[in-house]
C-alpha cells in the first residue's frame, strides 16, 4: 500500500517536473526562421545543381575535356565541344545535365582542370514539369545571366 | 520490479494482422506479418525489400572511387560512418597512409553524425510511444549539427566527405568554435533530456522490463551496437577492433546489464554523452597539416580479399572487398547492422502485446533502407 502510494506521488512529480520544461518554452523565442518572409543564407559550400563559372569576358572557362563525364557515376552529363579557328583550346557547344540522376556528389566539380563548373546555391527548384530536370542546358543559363548582367 | 510472463487466457482462434508495408512504427518501407491471438503476438514474419536498391551490385559494376556517394545513402541517418568503412577498405587494400588531420576531422564529423542519428532515433521513439513534444526538442539540437556539417561538406544529410586517402575538403573557418560550442550548449539539454523523457513515469512504465533482448539473443542473430551493449556486452568496434584515431582517445563504453527496452535507451544517451568527449578531445588535439593523401588517379587494389568495419550509429558496419586488381570491384559486400537487428524481433515479439511489440521495436532503432540495401 506505501509502495503504490510512493510511486503514484513521485510518478505524479516526474509529470509536473517534465510540464515544467514544456511550459518554459512558451517564453522562449521561436527556433524556426519563417521562410517565405525571411530566408537563411546558403552556406559556402552548399550543392546544387551545376553551373558554368565564366571568363572576363563572359565565355565558358570548359574546354569540353569530357573528364567530368567519366568522373560522373550516374552517366548524368553530356558535353560537346569543337574547336575554332584561331585557339588553341576547345570551346563547349552543348553541355547538359540530367538532374534527375545526379547525386551531387562533388566527382566532377573535384576532376575539372579548368575550374569551369561548379556547385550553385539555388536550392528553390521546383516544377510541375519533369522535363525541364531532365535537361539543365549550362551553356544557356551562362547566357541568360550574362543578358542579366548587362541589363 | 517484478515480471509476469504475459499470456493469453482468450479463445484459441488467430487472425493475421499487417503492420506496414506503410505504417509510421516501422519508419519505412517494412511489412510484419503478425498473427495475433486477441492483443497478443503468436507469431511474426518480417517481409524485407521493399527498398531494395543492389547497392552492392552497384558497387561491383563501376570505378573504386565511383561507389561513394552510394555509402551515404546505405543508412541515411549516419552516413558518415558508412563512408568511413569503404574508404577504409580500400585505403588498407592499397596501404594508403591517411594524414593524421584527416583522420582527426572523419572521427569529429562521424561522432556529430553520431549524435544526430541519436536524437532522430530519441524524438522518433517516443513519438511511437506517444510524446510529440520531445521529437521537436530533438531537432532542433540535430539542426544545428546539421548546420555545422552542411557548411563543412554542402549537404545535410548525404555527405558523401570522405574520399578515399583523406577528406574531400578541409575544415571550413567556423567549423571548430561551431562544434565547440554546439558541444557546450548540449551537455545541459541532454540533461533536459533525462528529466524530460527519462524519469517520466508514463515513459518507464512502457519500456522498462519490457522487449528483453539478452545476449545470448544478441549473438545468435547477429545484433550489434546499442541492442548488445543493452544486453550487458560491452562489445564495441570502437574498441574491439579499433581503426582510426580511436585507441589514442580517452572515452568509454556505456553498459546496461538489464536487457530491455529502457537499457537500450540509457545506453544510446549515454553514447551521445561519450561522442561529446570524444569530440572535445579531437578539438583539442586537431593536428596542422594536409588532409589528403597521395593517391593514384585510377584505384586498382592489389589482388586479394580485404575488410574493414566500423561502429555506426545502429552497429557494426562492415565492408568486405574482394579484389582482382582491377579499376573495377569484383565484389563488395555490406554488413549491416540493422539486418542483424531486426532479425531477432520474430522471436523476442512472441507472446508479446501488440503495443510492447512496437515499443520494442522502436527500440531496435531501425532504418529500413540499411536493412534493404
Amino acid at each position: 500500500m506505501k509502495n503504490i502510494f510512493k510511486e503514484v506521488v513521485g510518478g505524479f512529480y516526474t509529470l509536473t517536473v517534465g510540464m515544467g520544461i514544456t511550459l518554459r518554452e512558451f517564453f522562449r523565442k521561436p527556433v524556426t526562421v519563417h521562410y517565405p518572409r525571411e530566408s537563411l543564407k546558403m552556406p559556402e559550400r552548399y550543392r546544387s545543381h551545376l553551373i558554368f563559372t565564366s571568363n572576363d569576358d563572359g565565355s565558358s572557362k570548359c574546354i569540353a575535356c569530357n573528364l567530368c563525364v567519366k568522373a560522373c557515376p550516374t552517366d548524368c552529363i553530356i558535353v560537346d565541344g569543337e574547336k575554332k579557328e584561331g585557339e588553341k583550346k576547345k570551346s563547349v557547344t552543348k553541355y547538359d545535365l540530367d538532374f534527375t540522376r545526379c547525386s551531387l556528389c562533388g566527382a566532377c566539380v573535384e576532376v575539372c582542370p579548368t575550374d569551369a563548373i561548379v556547385f550553385s546555391k539555388r536550392y528553390n527548384l521546383a516544377a510541375t514539369d519533369r522535363q525541364q530536370f531532365h535537361i539543365i542546358d549550362l551553356c544557356r543559363d551562362l547566357e541568360e545571366r550574362n543578358k542579366k548582367k548587362a541589363q | 520490479m517484478e515480471l509476469h510472463p504475459v499470456q493469453s487466457t482468450g479463445p484459441q482462434e488467430t487472425f493475421v494482422l499487417n503492420l506496414g508495408p506503410q505504417h509510421p512504427a516501422t519508419h519505412g518501407v517494412l511489412r510484419v506479418k503478425l498473427t495475433m491471438d486477441g492483443e497478443f503476438i503468436n507469431d511474426a514474419v518480417i517481409v524485407a525489400g521493399y527498398v531494395h536498391r543492389e547497392h552492392e551490385k552497384m558497387g561491383e559494376n563501376r570505378p573504386w572511387d565511383q561507389f561513394l556517394p552510394n555509402t551515404g545513402r546505405i543508412d541515411y541517418l549516419s552516413a558518415m560512418m558508412y563512408t568511413h568503412a569503404y574508404v577504409g577498405a580500400i585505403e588498407r587494400a592499397c596501404g594508403i597512409e591517411v594524414p593524421p588531420r584527416a583522420e582527426y576531422v572523419r572521427v569529429i564529423t562521424s561522432e556529430l553524425n553520431r549524435i544526430a542519428s541519436h536524437l532522430v532515433w530519441w524524438g522518433a521513439y517516443l513519438l511511437d510511444l506517444g510524446g510529440m513534444t520531445p521529437l521537436l526538442y530533438a531537432f532542433d539540437d540535430r539542426e544545428k549539427i546539421l548546420d555545422l556539417l552542411e557548411a563543412l561538406t554542402g549537404a545535410r544529410l548525404t555527405y558523401c566527405y570522405y574520399r578515399v586517402g583523406g577528406l574531400a575538403e578541409d575544415l571550413d573557418d567556423g567549423f571548430v568554435e561551431g562544434t565547440r560550442e554546439f558541444v557546450k550548449e548540449f551537455r545541459p539539454r541532454l540533461k533536459m533530456f533525462r528529466r524530460l523523457v527519462s524519469e517520466n513515469i508514463i515513459f518507464r512504465k512502457r519500456v522498462e522490463g519490457i522487449g528483453i533482448i539478452d545476449a545470448e539473443m544478441c549473438r545468435k542473430y547477429g545484433a550489434t551496437g546499442p541492442m548488445i551493449r543493452g544486453a550487458g556486452i560491452p562489445n564495441d568496434v570502437r574498441r574491439a577492433e579499433p581503426y582510426s584515431v580511436y585507441p589514442e582517445l580517452d572515452f568509454e563504453i556505456p553498459v546496461d546489464p538489464a536487457a530491455d527496452s529502457m537499457a537500450r535507451y540509457k545506453v544510446r544517451m549515454e553514447e551521445m554523452e561519450q561522442s561529446l568527449r570524444i569530440i572535445e578531445q579531437c578539438l583539442d588535439r586537431l593536428p596542422e597539416g594536409p588532409v589528403m593523401a597521395k593517391v593514384p588517379r585510377v584505384l586498382k587494389p592489389p589482388e586479394g580479399d580485404y575488410c574493414y568495419a566500423t561502429e555506426a550509429a545502429r552497429g557494426r558496419f562492415e565492408v568486405r572487398i574482394v579484389s582482382t586488381g582491377k579499376p573495377v570491384a569484383h565484389r563488395v559486400r555490406l554488413r549491416t547492422p540493422c539486418f542483424g537487428n531486426l532479425s531477432l524481433f520474430e522471436e523476442a515479439a512472441r507472446g508479446m502485446m501488440l503495443a510492447d511489440g512496437i515499443a520494442m521495436m522502436g527500440s531496435l532503432d531501425l532504418v529500413i533502407p540499411d536493412i534493404d540495401r
